[in-house]
C-alpha cells in the first residue's frame, strides 16, 4: 500500500515544491516578528563580524604601524565590547530561531495529531499504527534541521548573494559574466541532484515508516512471535525493510558526496576563469592587477553562499520529503460530522432506528443487507448470529464509526448524520468486543479523564459490577498502573473495566458487544444482576453468544449472513424453532454429557481420566 | 566530556566492523584539507604572476592548476562522504537490527516494564543521535582538528610566544566548555525522555483510536498530548539557551586571544621585538582558527547527544532476558511427549501470589480442562508451560525435565498456544494461519477448515490471500479468533493450549469446532482453558482453579458429585438454560 501511496506521489513532479514550501511557509506566519528579528539580528551579527577585522586593521594602521602605545588600549577595549556584543547578538539570535522552529513542530505535530483524531475509522483499517507514528514523530522531528539552521539562513545566503553579483556586475560586467559561465553548470548539477536526492529521501521516509510500522507490530505481539518460534524469519525481514532504507540513504550520501565537491569545483572553475580572463585583458593592459584581486575575493564571496546553499538544499530535499508525507497525511478528509441542520436532541430518550441500512467495509461486499429495526426507548434488544453475521457492525454504525451506504440510522427520530458526531458518541456507550485499556490507573480508565465522572462515581459503577473488591486488591486500588493495554489484569478483568467505563459514562443507550465472553458465569450472572438495575431506563443493545446472557432480553434480532432473519423474545423464537431454536438446542446440548461418539473417543482418555484422582481441595 | 570513553567503548564492535572505512575516510580528510589549504597559495602564486605581468600563458596554467587543486580536494571530500557517512548509515543498519533481535530475546515481564512507544523513540531518535554522532561528528571532528592543528603549528612557528599567550586561554575553554557540555548532556537527556512520552501518547491513542472515538475522547486526548509537546518544547528551549552561550562562550574566548595579540603583539612590534608583516600574518592564522573554533562547539554538542542517545540506547540493550538458554539447558533434547507435571508451583508477577502450591500431573496425550473464575490464575498457569514466565517457586517438568532445562526453541516447537487475545498480523490470512511453519496450501487449508473457517474464507472476494490489517482488524471478532486457533492447529505439536479459544464464537460453530478438536487432540497432550462448561465436559479431567489454588480436580461426573465451584458454575450455566426453557 505505502508502495502505491509513493507511486501516487511521483506524478505530482515539481510544480509541487513550490506548493509545498508556500505551504510550509504558512506555518512562518504565526512567529513572523520572531522570525523578523531574526533576520535583522543574523545581519547585525554579520556587520559585527566585519567590524572587529576593521577594528584590527585601526589599531595596526593608527597605533601599532605609527608606535602610538596611548591609543591602543581604547581600542582594545572597544574590540572586546564589540566581541561581547557579538557574543550576545550571536545566542539571542540563535534562541530565537531555535524557538521558532520547536514551536512550529510543535504545531505541526499537534495538528496531525489533532487530524488523526477525526479521521475514519476506515483509514486506521488500512494505516498500520506505527506509520502513523512515524508522521507524527519522526517526519516532524526531520523538519527541525531546516526549520532550526535553514530557512531563516536560506534568505540571508540569496541576499548576499544577489548583492555581490549586483556588484561585480557594476564593477566589471564583462568579467562578471565570465565568471557567471559557470551558473548555467550549477543550475544543471543542482538540477539532476535535485530529482536524485529527492527521489531517495522520498523513498525513505516510506522506508522508514515501514520499519517502524513493522517495529510497532513485532513489539506489540512479541509474545506471539517467541510462542511461534517465528524469531529469526521476522528478524530477516526486518533486516531486509532496514536495508532497503539503507540502500536508499547510501543513494543519498552518493548523490551529496557528488554534488557538493562539484559545487566547489565550478566556484574554483569561476575563479581560475577570471584568472584567465583577467591575466589576457591585463596583458592588454585594459585591467589592473587591483580590479582582478578584488574580483577574486567577490567570486569567492560569491561561491562561499553558493556552497552553503547547496549543503541547506540538501537539508530541504530531505524535510520537503518529510513534508510532503505529512501534509498528504492532513489532505486526508476527515471523519464527516454533523449535515446542517444540525440536531441536538435536549434529552436523548433513546429510540433507535435502523431503516434499510446496506452497508459493506469495500466495495459490493456486503455485510448489512437491508437492515432494518426499531429499538423502543428503555428497551433491551439482543443480537444474536453466527460469527461473521455482521452484529459488530451494526453497532459501529450506530455511532458513526463507518457510515453505511444506503438507508439511515434514527436516533429519537433523528437521523444521526444531523446530530454533531460527538454528542452522538457520548450518548451512546459501548462495550466494544475488543476490550482495550490504556496504561494508566483503573480509574483513569473507567473515566477517561472526564471532569464530568467523579472517582464516587467510579467507585459506585464498580461496586454495582462486583469488581470493587477486585480492584481494592490490587496494590494501589484504583490507582494502580495497569499497563499498556491492561496487560497487569486478566482479559476478564479487563473486560469489567470496560464494561464500567460504559457505565460510568451515564449514556442513553448502552452497547454491550460480547461484553462477557472472557468472564466467568458465576460473575457473568452477577453482573447481569447488576444490570438490572443499571440499565433501568436506558436503552440497550446487547450482542451475545451465550445464549444465556440474551435470553432476559425484551426481544432477541437473530442476524444471518447480514440479514434480519428473526425478530421476538426468547420463547417466540423458540416456537418458530428457527435458527435460534438451532442455537438453543445446541447450547444445551453442550451442557449434556455426551459420550464420544464411537470411534472419535480419545484412545488414552479413559486411561488418563482413572489416572487423574478426583480431589478436592 | 567526563567518562565519555567509558560510555561509548560499547559502540568500539561497530567501529571496528568498518574501521577500513574510517581510516579511509580520515585519511581523505587529511588530504582534503591538504589539498583545500594548498589553494590559496596557487592563488596567491597566480596573483603575484599577474602582478609581474606574466604571460596569459603562465597564469592560464596557475589556473589550471588552482581547477586541479580544487578537483584533488573535491575528490577526496568525496571519498570523505562516502566512506564516513557510508559507514555510520551501515552502523545504524547493524544497531537497528541487532536492537530488533534483542526485542525478540526479552520476554514477556520486560514489555511489562517498557511501552512500545518509548522503545519505538529509542530506536528512531536516539538511534539518529547516535548515527550523528558516528557519520557526521567523527567527519566533522577530524577535520576541525586538522584545521586547527595546522593553524597552531603554523603560529608556534612564527612566534612561539604570541602564540602561547593566544593559547592562554584555552584552559579556560575547556573548563567552562566542560561545565556546559555536561548540562547539555543532561537537557538532552530529558529531551529524549519527554520525546518518548509523546511517542508512547501517539502510540497508544492510534493503538486505541477506536475506544477514543466512541467515547469521543478526542479533545481530551489532544489536550494531554498538546501538555507533552508544551513540555517538549519548554526543555528543547532550554538546551538552546545553552547551546547558544556554548558556541558564544567558545567564539568569546576565541575573540579574547585576538585581544591579547593585539595588545602584545602591538607592543612588541611598537619596541620592535616582531615586524608589523609577522604580527599580520599571525593575526591570520589565529582567524584561521576560530572557524575550528565554532565547529568544535556544534561537534562537542553532536558527541554528547550521541552519548545520552546511546545511553538509552544501552538501557535496552543491556536487558538480559531471564528466559534464556542458559548453562541448565540440556541440548540433547530434541523432542517432546508431552507429560506435564507442575510440582508445587507458585508464582508471582510482583509481590501478590498468582498461583499458589499447584500441583498437577498431566500424562502424555491427556485432555485436561481448566475452569475458575475470573483472575483465578488459570492464564497465567498455561503460560508457565511454554516459558512465557518461569515460576517464582516449584516445577514444571514436560517429559519429567524441568522446562528450564528444555531448550527453548524445542520447547516452543513443542507447544502450540492459542493465546486468550488473538493476535493476528498485518499479513495474508494463509501467512497468519501458517506462522511459524511452513505450512503447505493443502495443510493450511485443513487447519482453517478444522477451526471451522474454511467456508468463510473461502467467501471472501480474495480467500485465503486475504490481506488482514495490523491485529486483524478487519475480521470479526470470532474469526480472528478461529485463525489465531487454525495457526495453533496447523503446529501440530505435542501439547496443545487452548486458552479461553472459542470464547467469541457462537454456539453451532463452537460445537464444529469441538467435534474436530476432539480427532486432533488423539494423541496430544491438550490443555482447555474456558469459562464454557460445554467445552471441557468431555476432557479426561478437569481442573477447578481458585485465587491461584487447585480446588478441585477431576471428571465431570465427579467434580459434579464435589457440589463445589464446578459445580456452582455449571449450576449457573445449567440453571439458566433450564430456566429458559420453561
Ligand atoms: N474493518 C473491517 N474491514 C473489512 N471487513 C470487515 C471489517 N470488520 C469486519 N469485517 C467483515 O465484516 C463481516 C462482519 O463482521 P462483524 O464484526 O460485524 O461480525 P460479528 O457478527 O460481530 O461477528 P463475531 O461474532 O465474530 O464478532 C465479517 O465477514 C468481517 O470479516
Ligand atoms: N503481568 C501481570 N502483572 C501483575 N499481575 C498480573 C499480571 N497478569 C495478570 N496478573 C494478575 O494475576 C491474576 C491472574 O491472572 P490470569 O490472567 O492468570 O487470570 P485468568 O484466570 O486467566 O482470568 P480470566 O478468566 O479473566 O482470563 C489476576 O489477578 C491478575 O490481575
Ligand atoms: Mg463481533
Ligand atoms: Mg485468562
Amino acid at each position: 500500500m505505502a508502495d502505491q501511496d509513493y507511486r501516487e506521489e511521483e506524478i505530482l513532479g515539481k510544480a509541487y515544491d513550490a506548493r509545498l514550501m508556500r505551504r510550509l511557509l504558512q506555518y512562518l506566519r504565526p512567529y513572523l516578528a520572531e522570525a523578523a528579528a531574526a533576520v535583522v539580528l543574523l545581519l547585525l551579527l554579520s556587520l559585527l563580524q566585519l567590524l572587529g577585522p576593521y577594528l584590527v586593521k585601526v589599531a595596526i594602521d593608527a597605533h601599532i604601524a605609527r608606535g602610538r602605545v596611548a591609543g591602543l588600549a581604547a581600542i582594545s577595549l572597544l574590540f572586546f565590547a564589540v566581541l561581547l556584543l557579538q557574543f550576545a547578538v550571536e545566542v539571542a539570535q540563535s534562541y530565537l530561531i531555535q524557538r521558532m522552529g520547536q514551536n512550529i513542530m510543535r504545531d505541526l505535530r499537534l495538528e496531525v495529531f489533532g487530524h488523526l483524531q477525526r479521521l475514519p475509522l476506515s483509514y486506521f483499517d488500512r494505516n498500520p499504527v506505527g506509520r502513523l507514528m512515524t508522521r507524527v514523530t519522526t517526519d516532524v522531528e526531520n523538519l527541525n534541521e531546516m526549520l532550526s539552521s535553514g530557512v531563516v539562513a536560506i534568505f540571508g545566503d540569496v541576499f548576499t548573494l544577489t548583492g555581490i553579483a549586483v556588484v561585480m556586475l557594476w564593477i566589471q560586467w564583462q568579467l562578471a559574466l565570465v565568471s557567471f559561465l559557470v551558473v548555467p553548470f550549477l543550475t544543471v548539477a543542482t538540477f539532476m541532484f535535485r530529482s536524485k536526492v529527492r527521489e531517495a529521501y522520498r523513498e525513505i521516509r516510506v522506508r522508514i515508516a515501514k520499519i517502524n510500522a513493522y517495529l510497532q507490530e513485532n513489539i506489540s505481539g512479541m509474545a506471539v512471535v517467541q510462542l511461534f518460534g517465528r524469531e529469526s524469519r521476522n528478524l530477516d525481514h526486518f533486516r531486509k525493510l532496514n536495508y532497503d532504507h539503507l540502500e536508499a540513504f547510501l543513494r543519498t550520501i552518493f548523490y551529496h558526496a557528488v554534488f557538493f565537491p562539484v559545487v566547489e569545483l565550478l566556484g574554483a572553475l569561476a575563479v581560475a576563469l577570471i584568472l584567465w580572463y583577467g591575466g589576457i585583458r591585463m596583458h592588454a593592459g585594459s585591467l589592473t592587477i587591483g580590479a582582478v584581486v578584488a574580483f577574486i575575493q567577490y567570486a569567492q564571496r560569491f561561491f562561499r553562499p553558493i556552497s552553503d546553499l547547496a549543503e541547506k538544499y540538501n537539508i530541504m530535499q530531505s524535510a520537503m520529503a518529510s513534508a510532503e508525507r505529512i501534509f498528504r497525511l492532513l489532505d486526508e478528509p476527515e471523519e464527516p460530522d454533523f449535515r446542517s441542520p444540525a440536531i441536538r436532541p435536549a434529552v436523548v430518550r433513546g429510540e433507535i432506528e435502523f431503516r434499510g441500512v446496506w452497508f459493506s467495509y469495500n466495495g459490493e461486499d456486503w455485510v448489512l443487507r437491508d437492515v432494518s429495526f426499531r429499538i423502543d426507548p428503555g428497551e433491551r434488544v439482543a443480537f444474536v448470529g453466527a460469527t461473521g453475521a455482521g452484529k459488530t457492525s451494526i453497532m459501529s454504525l450506530l455511532t458513526r464509526l463507518y457510515e453505511p451506504q444506503r438507508g439511515c440510522i434514527l436516533l429519537d427520530g433523528v437521523d444521526i448524520r444531523h446530530i454533531p458526531r460527538d454528542e452522538l458518541r457520548r450518548n451512546i456507550a459501548v462495550v466494544p468486543q475488543e476490550v482495550f485499556l490504556f496504561a494508566g490507573t483503573v480509574e483513569e480508565n473507567i473515566g477517561l479523564g472526564n471532569e464530568r465522572i467523579s472517582s464516587e462515581a467510579i467507585r459506585q459503577v464498580a461496586e454495582a459490577l462486583n469488581i470493587h473488591e477486585m480492584i481494592e486488591k490490587l496494590p494501589r486500588g484504583y490507582r494502580e498502573d495497569v499497563r499498556e493495554r491492561g496487560s497487569r489484569l486478566s482479559l476478564g478483568q479487563r473486560q469489567l473495566i470496560s464494561f464500567a467505563r460504559a457505565l460510568a459514562h451515564d449514556p442513553r443507550v448502552v452497547v454491550l458487544d460480547e461484553a462477557t465472553s472472557s468472564v466467568d458465569s458465576e460473575t457473568e450472572r452477577m453482573v447481569q444482576e447488576a444490570l438490572e438495575k443499571l440499565l433501568a431506563g436506558r436503552t440497550a443493545l446487547i450482542v451475545a453468544h451465550r445464549l444465556s446472557t440474551v435470553q432476559n432480553a425484551d426481544r432477541i434480532l437473530v442476524l444471518h449472513k447480514g440479514e434480519i432473519r428473526e425478530v421476538g423474545t426468547h420463547s417466540e423464537l423458540l416456537a418458530r424453532q428457527g435458527i435460534y431454536y438451532r442455537l438453543y438446542q445446541l447450547q444445551l446440548a453442550g451442557l449434556k454429557v455426551e459420550r464420544p461418539v464411537e470411534g472419535e473417543s480419545s484412545a488414552p482418555s479413559s486411561e488418563a481420566a482413572s489416572h487423574a484422582p478426583a480431589t478436592r481441595a | 566530556m567526563d567518562g565519555l570513553v567509558e560510555d561509548l567503548k560499547s559502540l568500539l564492535p561497530y567501529l571496528r566492523r568498518y574501521r577500513r572505512s574510517y581510516w579511509v575516510g580520515l585519511a581523505a580528510v587529511v588530504f582534503g584539507t591538504a589539498f583545500q589549504l594548498g589553494s590559496p597559495w596557487v592563488l596567491r602564486f597566480a596573483i603575484d604572476a599577474l602582478a609581474r605581468g606574466g604571460s596569459p600563458r603562465q597564469v592560464a596554467l596557475y589556473a589550471l592548476t588552482f581547477v586541479g587543486l580544487a578537483a584533488l580536494a573535491g575528490i577526496f571530500r568525496y571519498l570523505m562522504r562516502m566512506t564516513i557517512i557510508g559507514a555510520s548509515r551501515w552502523i545504524e543498519y547493524d544497531l537497528r537490527n541487532d536492537y530488533f533481535a534483542h526485542l525478540e530475546r526479552m520476554n514477556p515481564a520486560f514489555y511489562h516494564r517498557w511501552r512500545t512507544g518509548d522503545l519505538m523513540a529509542r530506536a528512531t531518535n536516539d538511534l539518529n543521535a547516535v548515527r550523528s554522532l558516528l557519520g557526521p561528528g567523527i567527519m566533522q571532528a577530524a577535520s576541525t582538528i586538522l584545521v586547527a592543528l595546522g593553524a597552531v603549528v603554523q603560529m608556534f612557528s612564527l612566534d612561539a610566544v604570541l602564540a602561547s599567550i593566544a593559547l592562554l586561554a584555552l584552559p579556560l575553554i575547556s573548563v567552562v566548555v566542560f561545565r556546559l557540555m555536561r548540562r547539555i548532556r543532561l537537557l538532552y537527556d530529558q529531551i529524549q525522555a519527554q520525546y518518548s512520552r509523546i511517542s508512547e501518547k501517539a502510540q497508544e491513542n492510534l493503538a486505541g483510536i477506536r475506544i477514543v472515538k466512541s467515547y469521543a475522547a478526542g479533545s481530551r486526548e489532544i489536550r494531554l498530548f498538546a501538555k507533552a509537546n508544551e513540555e517538549y518544547v519548554r526543555r528543547n528551549l532550554k538546551l538552546a539557551k545553552v547551546r547558544g552561550a556554548l558556541v558564544g562562550t567558545i567564539e568569546v574566548l576565541a575573540g579574547i586571544g585576538i585581544l591579547l595579540i593585539l595588545w602584545v603583539g602591538g607592543h612588541r612590534v611598537i619596541h620592535r621585538h616582531m615586524s608589523l608583516g609577522e604580527l599580520v600574518a599571525f593575526m591570520s592564522f589565529l582567524a584561521m582558527l576560530s572557524w575550528p573554533m565554532i565547529a568544535i562547539g556544534w561537534t562537542l554538542n553532536l558527541i554528547e547527544q550521541g552519548r545520552a542517545s546511546w545511553i538509552r540506547i544501552q538501557q535496552v540493550m543491556q536487558e538480559e532476558p531471564e528466559i534464556a538458554d542458559g548453562p541448565r539447558t540440556d541440548f540433547s533434547i530434541a523432542s517432546l511427549r508431552g507429560a506435564i507435571r507442575f510440582d508445587g508451583v507458585s508464582f508471582s508477577y510482583d509481590g501478590a501470589w498468582v498461583l499458589r502450591g499447584v500441583d498437577l500431573d498431566i500424562p502424555q496425550g491427556a485432555a485436561v480442562g481448566i475452569v475458575g473464575r475470573t483472575g483465578a490464575g488459570k492464564s497465567t498457569l498455561v503460560h508457565l508451560i511454554p516459558r512465557l514466565y518461569d515460576p517464582t517457586e516449584g516445577q514444571v517438568r514436560i517429559d519429567g525435565r524441568d522446562v528450564r532445562e528444555i531448550p527453548l526453541a524445542v520447547l516452543r516447537r513443542c507447544v502450540a498456544i492459542v493465546p486468550q487475545e488473538s493476535f493476528l498480523f498485518s499479513d495474508t490470512i494463509a501467512a497468519n494461519i501458517a506462522f511459524g511453519t511452513d505450512g503447505s496450501e493443502e495443510q493450511i487449508r485443513w487447519a482453517a477448515e478444522m477451526a471451522g473457517l474454511l467456508e468463510e474464507i473461502q467467501s471472501f472476494p480474495q480467500g485465503f490471500d486475504t490481506l488482514l490489517g495490523e491485529r486483524g482488524v478487519n475480521l470479526s471478532g470470532g474469526q480472528k479468533q478461529r485463525v489465531a486457533l487454525a495457526r495453533a492447529l496447523l503446529r501440530d505439536s505435542a501439547i496443545l493450549i487452548l486458552d479461553d479459544a472459542l470464547s467469541a464464537v457462537d454456539a453451532a460453530t463452537e460445537e464444529r469446532i469441538l467435534r474436530n478438536l476432539r480427532r486432533i487432540m488423539r494423541g496430544r497432550t491438550t490443555l482447555v482453558v474456558s469459562h464454557r462448561i460445554s467445552a471441557v465436559k468431555d476432557l479426561d479431567f478437569i481442573v477447578v482453579l481458585d485465587e491461584g489454588r487447585v480446588v478441585e480436580m477431576g471428571t465431570h461426573d465427579a467434580l459434579l458429585s464435589f457440589r463445589g465451584l464446578y459445580w456452582e458454575l455449571y449450576q449457573v450455566q445449567q440453571l439458566e438454560e433450564s430456566l429458559s426453557a420453561l
